[in-house]
């Protein structure tokens, strides 16, 4: 057992940040510091730089454009992007749709799709949840009926992230309305272009407009656009919802969210006295920190785990205390960011959020602090709420 | 980075366990418990041949060379068993008093003894108003021709009523609380003027309150600097911490395992009451609190031999909080889901819990190291 890095491995690192360092604007990195909500030019331009040096799709297999990097790069790779911090990827494609579709696709969805998602041309949304289809995602309605060489698509999805932004949707549909409900969902790959799709905005109660609803009404879908089987759908869909291990709990994001409290927290006063010296809140935030170096350990664990298993079997249920551990620590920083601001994070800043151009209200840096807060209740809701994570590891790992 | 075990670790993990398995039943252990020492010489001469008395001592002074890592499995498999022999005291706090603090002369006389099993230790440190402050120090030892003569008391020294010899901080020079001025004393328990008051502990192990009055040390029995005594002090407990990790992991997990299988036999309502959701979840939130255990445990034995005394420190800070935190999860929870069952005496659960929760309260509670290490700037520094 020896837990610190190999030299190779901080041989590594300090290329991925001498890169970083080297092509991600500095502009860029401020904004997300910031805690602004990425972009979709900086993240179609940072995509491009990655893919061009062959970094965009780190974990894919090499003949589709991975890097062949072991468990313990990836996750190196994504720590230090995540610190410094850099956009992340666009998650849909290159973290969802994209080892669906490499790992059942056919070899002419693997040519069309693959290449353009390493690339951002095609910007992918996910049409999973319905409004009568959330944690009990199984119940979902959303019907497409065979005609012809063609689908014929019926049904409403929610929630669904950057559909504004959208090329593509893979969807869940029902194929088969006799089955038991996870027998008969196929998994289908549908143009947003397509004539009878309607995306409409939900405000969120950070005031970002992040989801969406999507109707689909009669919408025409090329019956080449299924993916694998008709009818297996969910379990190409359970292997998308296991499969993002190395990313979830976030553990770089959180770090660089605490190093800015640190930060911002010695800037606000408190008593007289920079907050950052008040005891109750130093000991909330340091609190945060244990918990997070623990964090870490655990994720490393789970990499190391899949390093030995050669990274092809099945998601080990303890990703789902990657979740739960991860989401909870994501909330904590973010009130504790929130409440850096004291009074000032009040002022609703318009401008910040959908763009307007009236001058800041000071301090300019307090505008995301609240709206992270409220945005951030969202991380234990979604990908399997906390409480489905708590179902899979009693079941899975306890066998209860 | 590599979290597998070496084939030698793998091979002290699994005769450990296997002895312990066989052993250490909880009427085994109930039946040490009740003995005159309130703990067992035969397991005491098992562990010995197995070699774990000498496990974390240099080859050049007769041990095994053993790394935190090794020290930590024995620790974790003695938490699983609840084992109630003098092993933390005399080997963990008393060997690393010898490891860091002893000269080749102490060394040469004592790692022997510790190895072989003849000679037991025990770290008097505690008073009545240190709380959990290693530089508070009442105990006086005044200079007396080449030595010195101790004065003062201690109190809740783990195993003070069986061990041969005593570990004492007393202050050669400054008032209580200066950092300065302290300094570590190897004491015959059975010299003039050292009263020994034993107990039983909460958690079934032994402790005693030590007096003593004008107790003469030789210039031979101080160990490192007696006017600085502090930093070997500091490492030792450090080390004493990592340790104390380990076997609260190994105690969680043994309790979380109960608590499992319970859910899965007691019947209530006509079902087996593990497939009721708020009890799954409550065990998941067990499950959740021991990995995170396990890993911040994990950090602990890594930095545990590391010479850079903050670093060190840090870590210790932040696993002793954390270790804090999961044991009254993983303690309260299993109780709870036992219910009745849970609060005799009669089943092993609760003592399990009895022993996390005095863990917590052996070198600063979470707490304490929460505010510790607030007040040192966090982790990420580190």
């Amino acid at each position: 057992m020896d837990l610190r890095y190999t030299p190779e491995e901080i041989a590594f690192r300090d290329e991925v940040r001498a890169f970083l360092k080297e092509n991600l604007p500095e502009d860029v990195r401020q904004r997300l510091g910031n805690g602004e909500y990425g972009n979709k030019d900086d993240l179609v331009s940072w995509s491009r730089i990655l893919n061009d040096k062959g970094w965009a799709v780190p974990h894919w297999p090499v003949e589709h454009g991975g890097t062949g990097w072991d468990p313990m790069r990836q996750y190196i790779f994504l720590e230090e992007t995540q610190k410094w911090p850099a956009p992340q990827p666009l998650a849909f494609g290159v973290n969802m749709v994209g080892p669906v579709i490499y790992t059942f696709g056919n070899e002419e969805q693997k040519a069309k799709y693959l290449p353009r998602i390493a690339n951002l041309d095609d910007w992918w949304c996910q049409g999973f949840s319905e409004p009568g289809a959330g944690s009990d995602l199984a119940s979902l309605k959303t019907r497409a009926v065979r005609d012809g060489d063609h689908y014929i698509v019926n049904g409403q999805k929610t929630w669904t992230t950057l559909a504004q932004y959208a090329d593509w949707i893979f969807c869940l549909v029902r194929t088969d309305t006799q089955a038991k409900k996870q027998e008969g969902i196929s998994f289908l790959l549908i143009d947003m272009k397509s004539p009878g799709i309607e995306v409409r905005p939900i405000v969120t109660i950070d005031g970002g407009r992040e989801v969406n609803e999507v109707f689909l009404t009669d919408v025409r879908v090329p019956a080449e656009n299924l993916v694998g089987q008709e009818n297996k759908g969910w379990d190409y869909a359970k292997f998308l919802l296991g499969n993002e291990r190395t990313n979830i709990a976030r553990v770089g994001m959180s770090k660089q969210r605490i190093a800015r409290i640190r930060e911002l927290a010695g800037l606000e006063m408190s008593g007289g006295r920079p907050l950052i010296e008040d005891q109750r809140f130093l000991e909330k935030l340091t609190a945060v920190e244990i918990e997070l170096k623990a964090l870490e350990l655990t994720q490393l664990r789970v990499v190391a785990a899949d390093a030995k298993r050669g990274n092809t079997g099945r998601p080990d249920p303890a990703s789902s205390i990657l979740k739960i551990k991860g989401s909870q620590i994501q909330q904590a920083t973010t009130q504790l960011l929130m409440q850096v601001m004291g009074p000032h994070a009040l002022p609703y800043h318009a401008d910040e959020i959908d763009g307007s151009n009236e001058p800041p209200i000071e301090p300019d840096y307090a505008a995301h602090a609240a709206p992270g807060y409220f945005n951030y209740r969202k991380v234990s809701i979604y990908g399997g709420s906390n409480e489905i994570q708590k179902n899979i590891i009693a079941k899975a790992v306890l066998g209860l | 980075m590599d979290f597998d075990l070496s084939e030698e670790q793998s091979i002290l993990k699994d005769s450990l366990d296997r002895l312990l398995a066989d052993r250490y039943g909880f009427e085994d252990r109930k039946r040490h418990m009740a003995s005159p020492e309130g703990w067992s010489a035969d397991m005491w001469t098992q562990y010995a041949e197995m070699g774990l008395m000498a496990l974390p001592f240099a080859e050049a002074d007769g041990g095994l060379a053993g790394t935190p890592v090794e020290t930590a499995i024995v620790m974790e498999a003695l938490g699983r068993a609840l084992a109630l022999e003098p092993y933390f005291s005399t080997v963990i706090l008393g060997g690393s008093f010898l490891r860091f603090g002893g000269n080749d002369d102490q060394r040469a006389e004592y790692i022997p003894a510790v190895a072989d099993g003849s000679l037991k230790l025990a770290f008097a440190q505690v008073e009545r108003h240190s709380r959990y402050d290693l530089h508070h120090v009442e105990t006086t030892a005044a200079k007396d021709g080449d030595g010195f003569v101790l004065n003062g008391q201690k109190s809740v020294v783990l195993h003070g009523d069986s061990t041969d010899r005593f570990l004492v901080t007393a202050r050669t020079s400054g008032g209580a609380r200066d950092e300065a001025g302290i300094g570590v004393f190897l004491v015959d328990a059975k010299a003039p003027g050292v009263t020994v008051r034993g107990y039983p502990t909460q958690d079934g192990a032994r402790a005693a309150e030590i007096t003593f009055e004008n107790v003469k040390v030789g210039a031979a029995d101080g160990l490192g600097d007696p006017a600085n005594g502090l930093p070997l002090v500091r490492r030792v407990v450090d080390t004493g911490i990592a340790a104390l990790c380990a076997e609260a992991v190994g105690a969680m997990s043994a309790m979380h395992a109960l608590t499992v299988d319970y859910l899965k036999v007691r019947k209530q309502f006509g079902v087996a009451i593990g497939q009721f959701q708020v009890l799954q979840h409550a065990a998941v939130d067990m499950f959740v609190a021991i990995e995170q255990a396990r890993s911040i445990t994990l950090f602990a034995t890594m930095m545990a031999d590391s010479d850079d005394a903050d670093e060190r420190g840090r870590a210790m800070h932040a696993a002793k909080a954390e270790i804090g935190r999961a044991a009254r999860i993983v303690g309260e929870n299993a109780i709870q889901l036992h219910g009745g069952v849970g609060m005799t005496m009669e089943y092993a659960v609760g003592h399990y819990f009895k022993r996390v929760t005095m863990i917590d309260t052996l070198f600063g509670d979470g707490d304490h190291h929460l505010r510790e290490l607030a007040a040192k700037g966090g982790l990420m520094a580190a």
